[in-house]
C-alpha cells in the first residue's frame, strides 16, 4: 500500500494540470468549435511571466494576478476577437491551422522579447520539494499539496458558478447550443469570449502549477502537457466537464503508476510513461461514439453554411501562359544558380529545400486534395529515412533503400489510416498526432528502428557506375525525384483519384451517396501520402548522412502542416514553394543569433494566421494578386491596340467566376 | 418483380420507435410519395433503404438482391441515386465537376495506374452525359460556377442532376422542395416532370409538401409514428379518413 501511494501521489500534480487545461479545451471547443492547441503556448507564457515576476521581487499574489488572471485571458480574448471569431463556420482545417500557428509562434515571440536565458520556475504556493506530511508513510510534497488544493478550489468555484449564477446559465446554454442560446437572447459571441477568457485562465493556471516540476521553464514541456490534456478532453468526449476532469486526474495518476510498476531500464518503461497519454488519446478517440464521422458534427455546424472551399480562378490565356513561362524561368534560374553561382552551403540549402518539397507534397496530396488532416507526416518521413539507414547497415544499396523506405512508410500509412476510418475532422488529426508521439517515445527508440539518440548513418547513393556522393550530383538526384513525384501528384489530381479526393473533401456523405468507397479512398490517400513522405525522408537522410529519430519528431509534423498551409496547400507548386522558402529562410535565420533564432517559427506561425482569410496560402494569394493586375494590364493593352471586341474575347476566354468570397 | 421491397423494417432509437414493421413494395416504372407528419419516420425509412442507418429488424431487397447489409456506396452503385434534405454538395466544385466525378464512379471508377500516366481525365462520353444532364435540369449557364455561388434552388437541382447520373434505376428524393420559394419550387416540379418523361426514372419522394407530391407521383404511402397507415393511389389515400385524422388533422 505504501508503495502504491508512493507511485500514486506524484501523479496528482500532473493530473490536476491536465484536468485544468482539458477543461479549458472543452469549454472553448463547445463555445466556438475551435480546438485551441495554442493553450499549450499560453500555459508556457503564464509560467514564464510568473517566474520572471517572482524572481524580480514581485509579491507572489501580484505575479499570479499579472500572469494568470490578466495576461493569459487577455491573450485568449485577443485570439477570439481577432481570429477565431471568423472561423466559427469553417471546416476543421481552417480552425486547426491558426491554432497550430499560434502554438508555434507564441513561444518564439516570447523568446524574442525576453531572450533565451534559462528561466527557473517559481512555486506558486508552497515550496515544491518540501515535505509537509505523510499519507501511508509516503511524503506529500508542497507541489502535490498546492496543485491539488488550487485545482480543487478552482474547479469547485467553476462548479458553483456553473450551477447557480446567471453567467453560468448563459455559459451552459451556449455550450449546449449556441444557436438556440442566441435565439433566446443570450449574446453568444460575448459568452463565447467569456469562455475563451476563462479557459485561457485555466491554461495559464495549469502552466504555473506544473512549472515547478521541471527544472526550467521550456515550451516543449507544455506541449506535452497540452497533448495529455487533449487525451483527457477526449475521455470526456469533448463534451462532459466532469468526465474530462476525472480523465485528466486519472491520466496523471495512471501514468505514474505504470512507470512505477513497470520494470525499469527498458525502452518500454522509459518510453511508456511519456507515451501513455497518447495511447489513451488514441483509445478514447477510437472508442467514443462522439468522434465518429457523421456523429462528430462540429458544434457550430448548424449555425450557418460553411465558407466556400478555395478554388483557383480561371485565368486569361495570355496571363496563364505568361505566368507558366515566368515560373519555369525562375525555377531554371534557381537550378542554374545552385549549380554554378552560389557557395557550397547554399547548394546544400537548395537541395534541402527540394527534399523538403517532396515531404510537403505528401501534405498537398492528403490534406490539400483529400481534406484529411494528418499530424504525423514527419513520422512517415522518419520511417522512410530509418528504413533506408537500417537497410544500408545490412549492405542493401541505398538507392534501393530509399525506395523501400517509401514502401515501408506506405505500409505504415495504411496502418495509421485504419483506425481513423471511423473518425471525422479534427479527430483524425489528433489520432495521427498520438501516433507521431508514440513513434517518438517508443517506436523509434529501439536499435532496430531509430536507435534512440545515437541515430543512424545513411550513405549517399551510387547507382551502377554513377555516384551521387557529390553535392551537385545529389542535387540532381533530389530534383529528379521531385519532378517525378510532383508530376505524379499533378496527374493524380487531374485523374479519377483526384476528382474522388475533391469529392471526399467536399462532402463525405455525398461521396458515399454517389458510390465512392470512402474507406478505401481514405486508405489510398494515406498510403500514397505516406509513401511520398517516406521517400522524401529517406532522401533527407541521405542528404545529411546522419539521422536520429529526433529529426522527425512530432513538432516537425506540426510545423510542416503550418508551413504548407501558410504557403499553399492546394497545389503542387505550393509544396515546392513551401519547401524552398522554408530551407532558404532557415539558412538566413541560422546566421542570426540568440533570441532571434526562432524567427523562422514566428514567420510561418504568423503566416498560418492568414489561412483564415486566404486558405489558398499567402504565396498563392500573392501570385493571384499579381496575376489579377497582369490581367487588367493585358486587357488595357488590348483595348489600347484597338483590337475590335477585345473585351468580349477576354470575357469569353475567361471563366466567369472566382468564388463568392467568404 | 418489385424493384424495391422492404419487409418488416424496424428501427428504434432508445425508446423511440422510428419505424415499426414497415413493408413497402415499389415496382418498376412507379413514382411513389412517402408522406407523413414530422417524426413519422420518413427520413429513417430513407436512411435504412440507403444504408445510412442499419435497421434493427427487417430486410431491404433491391432489384432482387438483399442489400440491408451492404454499405451505402455499394447500394448506390447498384443503381440508387439520392438527394439530401440538407444539402450535401461537394464544396468548391462546379456543377459540371459534380457530374463528371459521379459519372466516373458510376462507371466503375478508375485505376490508380491510369491516373499516374495521365489517362484519368474525363472521357468524352462522360462529358456528354454531364452536358445533357445540365441541359435537362437547366443549369448549363452556371455549369462552371462553384456551387457556393448558386442559390438554394439551383443547388437542389445540382443534387438532382448528380442523382440522375448513370442513370439510376431508383431515384430517391428527400424533401426536394424544403427551403425553396414559389418560383424555385415551380422549376423543381417542372424539372422532375421532365426527368420522368425524358429519362423514365422513377422515384421515391419523401416530402412534406403534399401539393408537390401529388403532382409528381401516382401512389402515396402515409407514415405515422413509424407505421404505414395508408398506401394507394394518391387521390384515394388523401380521401381516407384515417389519413385525414392522423395527418391533415380532423375536421378539415
Amino acid at each position: 500500500m505504501a508503495l502504491f501511494f508512493s507511485y500514486l501521489l506524484p501523479g496528482i500534480p500532473y493530473g490536476c494540470a491536465y484536468a485544468l487545461m482539458a477543461a479549458g479545451l472543452v469549454l472553448t471547443y463547445r463555445a466556438s468549435g475551435v480546438f485551441n492547441l495554442a493553450f499549450g503556448a499560453q500555459a508556457y507564457v503564464s509560467a514564464l511571466l510568473f517566474s520572471i515576476a517572482v524572481q524580480h521581487g514581485w509579491p507572489v499574489w501580484a505575479a499570479f494576478v499579472m500572469a494568470v488572471v490578466l495576461a493569459s485571458p487577455a491573450l485568449g480574448l485577443a485570439m477570439e476577437r481577432l481570429l477565431f471569431r471568423y472561423t466559427r463556420t469553417s471546416g476543421p482545417l481552417v480552425k486547426l491551422v491558426p491554432a497550430l500557428g499560434l502554438l508555434i509562434a507564441i513561444p518564439s515571440v516570447t523568446q524574442m522579447i525576453i531572450g533565451t536565458a534559462t528561466r527557473l520556475p517559481s512555486p506558486l504556493v508552497l515550496q515544491p520539494w518540501q515535505v509537509y506530511f505523510h499519507i501511508a508513510s509516503t511524503a506529500v510534497s508542497g507541489e502535490e499539496l498546492s496543485t491539488t488544493v488550487v485545482t480543487v478550489v478552482v474547479v469547485g468555484a467553476l462548479a458553483v458558478v456553473m450551477r447557480s449564477r446567471a453567467v453560468g446559465l448563459r455559459m451552459r446554454s451556449v455550450v449546449e447550443s449556441p444557436r438556440m442560446a442566441e435565439l433566446a437572447g443570450v449574446r453568444a459571441d460575448r459568452t463565447s469570449a467569456g469562455a475563451w477568457a476563462l479557459s485561457s485562465l485555466f491554461a495559464g493556471l495549469a502552466g504555473v502549477l506544473l512549472a515547478p516540476i521541471y527544472s526550467q521553464v521550456s515550451s516543449s514541456d507544455f506541449t506535452a502537457l497540452l497533448v495529455a490534456a487533449i487525451a483527457a478532453a477526449a475521455i470526456g468526449g469533448f463534451e462532459s466537464l466532469p468526465l474530462t476532469l476525472a480523465g485528466g486526474i486519472g491520466l496523471g495518476v495512471a501514468q505514474e503508476l505504470i512507470a512505477g510498476y513497470l520494470p525499469s531500464g527498458s525502452i518500454l518503461s522509459s518510453g511508456l510513461r511519456p507515451a501513455f497519454p497518447f495511447a489513451v488519446l488514441a483509445v478514447a478517440l477510437v472508442a467514443r461514439r462522439t468522434f465518429r464521422r457523421g456523429a462528430a458534427r462540429d458544434p457550430m455546424a448548424s449555425c450557418d453554411p460553411p465558407a466556400p472551399a478555395f478554388r483557383p480562378p480561371a485565368r486569361m490565356t495570355e496571363v496563364a501562359v505568361g505566368s507558366r513561362v515566368f515560373s519555369a524561368v525562375v525555377a531554371s534560374l534557381l537550378v542554374a544558380a545552385t549549380l554554378a553561382l552560389v557557395p557550397g552551403n547554399w547548394e546544400f540549402v537548395f537541395t534541402f529545400g527540394i527534399v523538403l518539397s517532396i515531404v510537403f507534397l505528401s501534405i498537398t496530396l492528403l490534406t490539400g486534395m483529400g481534406g484529411q488532416i494528418s499530424l504525423c507526416q514527419a513520422t512517415f518521413a522518419g520511417a522512410g529515412a530509418l528504413t533506408a539507414g537500417q537497410l544500408a547497415m545490412h549492405a542493401v544499396p541505398i538507392g534501393l533503400g530509399i525506395l523501400l523506405g517509401g514502401v515501408l512508410a506506405a505500409a505504415l500509412g495504411a496502418v495509421v489510416a485504419l483506425p481513423t476510418l471511423r473518425l471525422g475532422g479534427i479527430a483524425v488529426g489528433l489520432l495521427t498526432l498520438s501516433f507521431a508521439l508514440l513513434a517518438d517515445n517508443v517506436l523509434f527508440l529501439y536499435p532496430w528502428s531509430g536507435n534512440g539518440a545515437s541515430g543512424l548513418t545513411v550513405p549517399r547513393p551510387q547507382v551502377g557506375g554513377v555516384s551521387f556522393a557529390g553535392s551537385s550530383a545529389f542535387f540532381w538526384l533530389a530534383l529528379g525525384f521531385l519532378v517525378v513525384l510532383g508530376v505524379a501528384v499533378k496527374l493524380l489530381q487531374g485523374g479519377t483519384t483526384g476528382r474522388e479526393l475533391a469529392a471526399l473533401r467536399g462532402s463525405e456523405r455525398a461521396a458515399a451517396a454517389v458510390g465512392i468507397d470512402v474507406r478505401r479512398l481514405r486508405i489510398v490517400a494515406f498510403t500514397l501520402s505516406a509513401a511520398i513522405a517516406g521517400v522524401g525522408g529517406a532522401l533527407y537522410g541521405s542528404l545529411v548522412q546522419s539521422i536520429s529519430p529526433n529529426d522527425f519528431n512530432y513538432q516537425f509534423s506540426l510545423v510542416y502542416v503550418v508551413v504548407v498551409a501558410a504557403v499553399g496547400v492546394y497545389s503542387v507548386a505550393g509544396a515546392v514553394e513551401a519547401g524552398v522558402l522554408y530551407a532558404v529562410l532557415m539558412q538566413l535565420v541560422s546566421t542570426m543569433s540568440g533570441r532571434f533564432s526562432s524567427l523562422l517559427a514566428l514567420i510561418f506561425g504568423l503566416a498560418a494566421l492568414t489561412y483564415v482569410r486566404h486558405p489558398e496560402g499567402v504565396v498563392a494569394y500573392g501570385k493571384s494578386w499579381v496575376l489579377d493586375r497582369a490581367e487588367q494590364l493585358t486587357r488595357h493593352l488590348q483595348r489600347g491596340a484597338g483590337r475590335p471586341g477585345g473585351l468580349a474575347t477576354v470575357g469569353g476566354r475567361r471563366r466567369q467566376h472566382s468564388g463568392t468570397g467568404s | 418483380m418489385a424493384l424495391l421491397e422492404t419487409a418488416g423494417l424496424t428501427k428504434r432509437f432508445g425508446r423511440v420507435v422510428a419505424l415499426s414493421d414497415v413493408s413497402l413494395r415499389i415496382d418498376h416504372g412507379e413514382a411513389v410519395g412517402v408522406v407523413g407528419p414530422n417524426g413519422a419516420g420518413k427520413t429513417t425509412l430513407f436512411d435504412c433503404i440507403l444504408g445510412v442507418q442499419t435497421p434493427d429488424a427487417g430486410s431491404v431487397v433491391f432489384a432482387g438482391r438483399r442489400v440491408d447489409r451492404l454499405p451505402t456506396f455499394r447500394r448506390s452503385l447498384l443503381g440508387i441515386g439520392r438527394t439530401f434534405q440538407r444539402l450535401e454538395l461537394f464544396s468548391g466544385m462546379t456543377p459540371r465537376e459534380h457530374l463528371l466525378v459521379t459519372a466516373r464512379v458510376r462507371a466503375g471508377g478508375g485505376r490508380l495506374w491510369k491516373d499516374g500516366v495521365g489517362l484519368g481525365r474525363p472521357l468524352p462520353a462522360e462529358r456528354r452525359e454531364a452536358g445533357e444532364l445540365l441541359d435537362l435540369v437547366g443549369l448549363t449557364e452556371v455549369a462552371d460556377v462553384p456551387v457556393e455561388a448558386l442559390s438554394l434552388g439551383r443547388c437542389r437541382l445540382v443534387e438532382l442532376a448528380r442523382a440522375l447520373v448513370g442513370p439510376p434505376r431508383l431515384l430517391m428524393l428527400d424533401e426536394p422542395s424544403s427551403g425553396l420559394d414559389e418560383g424555385e419550387r415551380a422549376t423543381l416540379v417542372s424539372v422532375i416532370g421532365r426527368v420522368r418523361q425524358e429519362r423514365g426514372v422513377v422515384g421515391v419522394v419523401v416530402e412534406h409538401d403534399l401539393e408537390l407530391v401529388t403532382t409528381v407521383v401516382d401512389r402515396l404511402v402515409v407514415l405515422d409514428v413509424g407505421r404505414v397507415i395508408a398506401d394507394g393511389p394518391a387521390a384515394a389515400v388523401l380521401a381516407d379518413p384515417v389519413v385525414r385524422r392522423a395527418y391533415l388533422g380532423a375536421g378539415r
